[in-house]
């Protein structure tokens, strides 16, 4: 039966989640903006022993906490750590996108070992996250001539048949937390690949490189326009060994794209988790504003014809239904993702649709508040620079369309470039 | 819980709505367009889907519960077929539903068994008026009490099968509020006008009508002489739109695809084109967010959510904007040939606009 009640562990998600985005995010949100590359630990220290305390290793789904006791009640219950994940997201980055960059435990990398690995390598490199010190991972696929293009990187691995070994040579670029991973914690990074430039796509796979490995380096720390709070990084590997045991997927190259097809299918999950964080900033500016008509005495009217609104109940009225309509997409392409249903298509419309929705939000925001939206006593003028970085990273609004477009159209990437 | 899958009894309901809108209404609906009638045995036919009789309890002859959503459903899987036929079928739907939603217990018992017992008959209602910023909740069609009577005074425009109305529900001004009147067919004072013309929606009779002292007695108000709220009416009115919207821009939306897929440009497919897959990518996305948009709309009605009248009106807000940019592309991306009569897009642009003058020409 349809239904868009959220399941009742949901709300409580996000009651104590929005205590910690009110209480631990918006009071410091603006002196970590001004101050670029200081690090939020009070939050990162908090978030650390509340995930420890309830027993997950990550905000991932699938290291959320099990159930030990089989309760023949509680089993029939519908999958939702998925929709948790994007509750979660979403509340976090309403109190600031660029500090719940900075959560700690298993993100975007520990998603690639998770797809890909083994249960022996999840054991190795996902079990540090429960330690007493708070660890950081990340996903490094993008470099200086290969963004979108992801088939175009040109990281290569070679395989060292006497110590067995793989080494590692090539440039990476914009790697969000790859700092925090490398160098302020012991984490680990995944790297993307080719053990054969000549073989394309079916090249490409991913390793992990731990904290430490020497020939692996963080050489530059970007200044941004939004989302200050969170370190994106250039890494340089340089003959950087790492065990043959950290190759994530088959070590032999066969005609199959298998491997970069799951690095893509990984988007999957992860492209409604951005579009959950693009919600988050959207409805903070939304609020903002909804607030600041309130104190103004102005009422929006809802229900009479547009013929007679003014400017500003349309303006306001047409966010807030581009705003659901975006949040009720993602909502359901996580839904699918919980009830393991392939969700390919609805995953990239909700990221196109929440990108592209969370940018015009508050670009409209700051402009329909006028001087007050322009100004930095308030932080409606970062969330417009924090806003922005959605319709760019984990795929451009652009790559999503092509996503999209090919789904419906049935077209491979040949067809439709 | 979330959940996106209809009920077992409204995937059936959705299955036969699918068979009669491509089998019976699609095939027809041209050319009912360009002779401006639609065929008494295709209205007919979507009678007898009983999807009224289906929300209707029965205690008034109905067999099933009112339910919004399921009225969505259907009404979408309609309109995906053609609006006109749509709106023509769905006629009774806007005599009934008002008296099950805001009428008293006899008028419900002695005005709704009539309607849906029988074959398709024209019970209508008369709401829009001329005016450009036509507004349901201040209305210029006067009601005024005399003694035990009310007295009805104005013009209205876009009543659905006026000229053969069998009875008609009339919105008036009542001191400052909209109240709804039933007044029979036949009534003193209640003229026809001449067919409107428009500009889609060619095949669906639309009347003017004119009341001159037309005179009710005072218990043919809604709910009687204590009257009613119009807040469910409303936002029932705007979620049958914006569903009906949602099925006119699904149509429209794969008319494109397989028209893009077939044709030949500079040596490759026309989707293949990034300028005209990315126009169909937004096309999709923004009709699955509408169609979610007033699904939760529907649902919070029958829920009685707080914030679900609003919800509504947000639901057809965006659907009136999504379905104008919606066919309008569709159009644009069969060229030359999406502005030739041959090819149903431009009578979807053309209905498509529509949806922004609509209100009350449709209830679920
Ligand atoms: C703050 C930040 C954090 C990031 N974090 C990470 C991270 O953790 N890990 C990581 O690997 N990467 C990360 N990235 C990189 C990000 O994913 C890329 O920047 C993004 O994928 C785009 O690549 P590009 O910058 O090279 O742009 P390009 O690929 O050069 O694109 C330029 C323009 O062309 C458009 N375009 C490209 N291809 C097509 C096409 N086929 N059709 C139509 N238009 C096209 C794009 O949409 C864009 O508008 C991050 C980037 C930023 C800014």
């Amino acid at each position: 039966m349809i239904s868009f009640e959220m399941p009742k562990p949901l709300v409580q998600t996000r009651t104590v989640v929005e205590t910690v985005a009110k209480n631990m995010m918006r009071p410091v949100s603006r002196q970590l903006d001004e101050n670029e590359h200081e690090i939020p630990w009070a939050y990162i220290e908090f978030m650390h022993t509340a995930t420890k305390a309830l027993g997950s290793s990550s905000m991932a789904p699938d290291e959320a906490p099990q159930k030990k006791k089989e309760d023949p009640e509680k089993k029939k219950r519908p999958p939702i750590n998925y929709q948790r994940l994007m509750i979660m997201v979403e509340t976090l980055s309403w109190g600031d996108a660029g500090i719940y960059l900075c959560t700690p435990g298993g993100m975007l990398g520990a998603a690639a070992v998770s797809a890909a690995g083994t249960p022996e390598q999840k054991k190795r490199f996902l079990s540090r996250f429960t330690g007493k010190e708070p660890i950081f991972d990340a996903m490094a696929m993008t470099e200086p001539q290969a963004g979108s293009d992801t088939s175009a990187i040109r990281t290569t691995a070679v395989l060292d048949e006497k110590t067995n070994e793989w080494i590692l040579n090539g440039e990476k670029i914009f790697v969000t937390a790859g700092n925090k991973a490398l160098v302020d914690s012991k984490g680990f990074i995944v790297v993307w690949a080719s053990l054969d430039l000549e073989a394309g796509r079916s090249g490409i796979r991913s390793f992990v490189i731990e904290a430490g490995t020497p020939g692996c380096k963080v050489t530059k720390m970007e200044e941004k326009l939004g989302i200050r709070a969170s370190d994106t990084v250039s890494i340089v590997l340089q003959d950087c060994r790492i065990p043959f045991e950290n190759i994530l997927g088959s070590p032999t190259v066969e005609k199959s794209t298998k491997g970069y097809k799951g690095a893509m299918q990984t988007f999957d999950a992860t492209r409604p988790i951005v579009a959950a964080s693009a919600l988050g900033v959207a409805r903070a500016a939304l609020e903002f504003v909804q607030e600041k008509l309130a104190e103004a005495g102005k009422e929006i009217r809802y229900g009479i014809p547009r013929q007679k609104m003014t400017h500003l109940e349309r303006e306001v009225i047409e966010m807030e239904i581009q705003l659901r309509q975006a949040w009720l997409l993602t909502v359901k392409a996580l839904w699918m993702a919980d009830n393991k249903q392939s969700n390919a298509l609805i995953a990239s419309m909700s990221k196109v649709k929440a990108g592209k929705v969370a940018t015009v939000i508050t670009q409209k925001a700051v402009e329909l508040m006028g001087p007050l939206g322009y100004s930095r006593d308030f932080l409606l003028e970062k969330w417009f620079r924090d806003a922005k970085i959605n319709d760019i990273f984990e795929g451009t609004g652009q790559i999503n369309l092509l996503v999209v477009a090919r789904n419906i159209l049935g077209y491979r990437g040949s067809q439709l470039r | 819980m979330y959940s996106f899958t209809p009920t077992e009894e409204q995937q059936m309901l959705l299955d036969a709505v699918k068979r009669y809108a491509e089998g019976d209404i699609r095939p027809a609906s041209r050319e009912a367009e360009e002779s401006t009638e639609l065929p008494p045995e295709l209205i007919e036919k979507g009678w007898e889907l009983g999807i009224l009789q289906a929300s209707i309890p029965e205690a008034y002859a109905g067999f099933g519960d009112y339910s919004v959503l399921t009225g969505a459903l259907a009404a979408e899987g309609l309109a995906y077929g053609d609006l006109a036929a749509t709106l023509g079928v769905m006629t009774p739907n806007l005599f009934v539903l008002p008296i099950l939603l805001a009428g008293s217990e006899e008028q419900k018992k002695s005005f709704i068994p009539p309607v849906i017992e029988m074959e398709w008959k024209a019970y209508t209602a008369a709401l829009i008026e001329p005016t450009f910023d036509f507004d349901p909740q201040a209305l210029e069609t006067k009601a005024t009490q005399k003694g035990k009577d009310i007295l009805l005074n104005g013009e209205k425009i876009y009543v659905p099968y006026a000229s053969e109305a069998q009875a008609l529900l009339v919105y008036a001004d009542l001191d400052g509020k909209t109240q709804g009147f039933i007044v029979p067919g036949d009534a003193e004072g209640l003229s026809v006008g001449e067919r409107q013309k428009t500009l889609g929606i060619h095949a669906c009779p639309l009347y003017s009508l004119k009341l001159e002292d037309v005179k009710i007695p005072a218990g043919n108000q809604l709910n009687g002489p204590d009257g009613h709220s119009m807040e469910g009416i409303l936002a029932s009115w705007h979620v049958a739109l914006a569903a009906m919207a949602v099925g006119v821009a699904q149509a429209a939306y794969e008319y494109a695809i397989d028209y893009a897929k077939d044709r030949e440009v500079f040596g490759v497919k026309v989707a293949q084109k990034q300028a005209i897959a990315f126009m169909l990518a937004e096309m999709g996305t923004d009709i699955e967010a509408t169609r979610l948009l007033t699904w939760e709309a529907a649902w919070m009605l029958d829920e009685g959510k707080e914030e679900a009248y609003k919800h509504a009106f947000l639901a057809y807000s965006g659907a009136v904007d999504m379905v104008m940019m919606v066919t309008d592309r569709a159009v644009q991306i069969l060229g030359g040939h999406g502005y030739i009569r041959e090819h149903p897009v431009e009578l979807w642009m053309r209905n498509g606009r529509g949806f922004a003058a609509f209100t009350g020409l449709a209830m679920v």
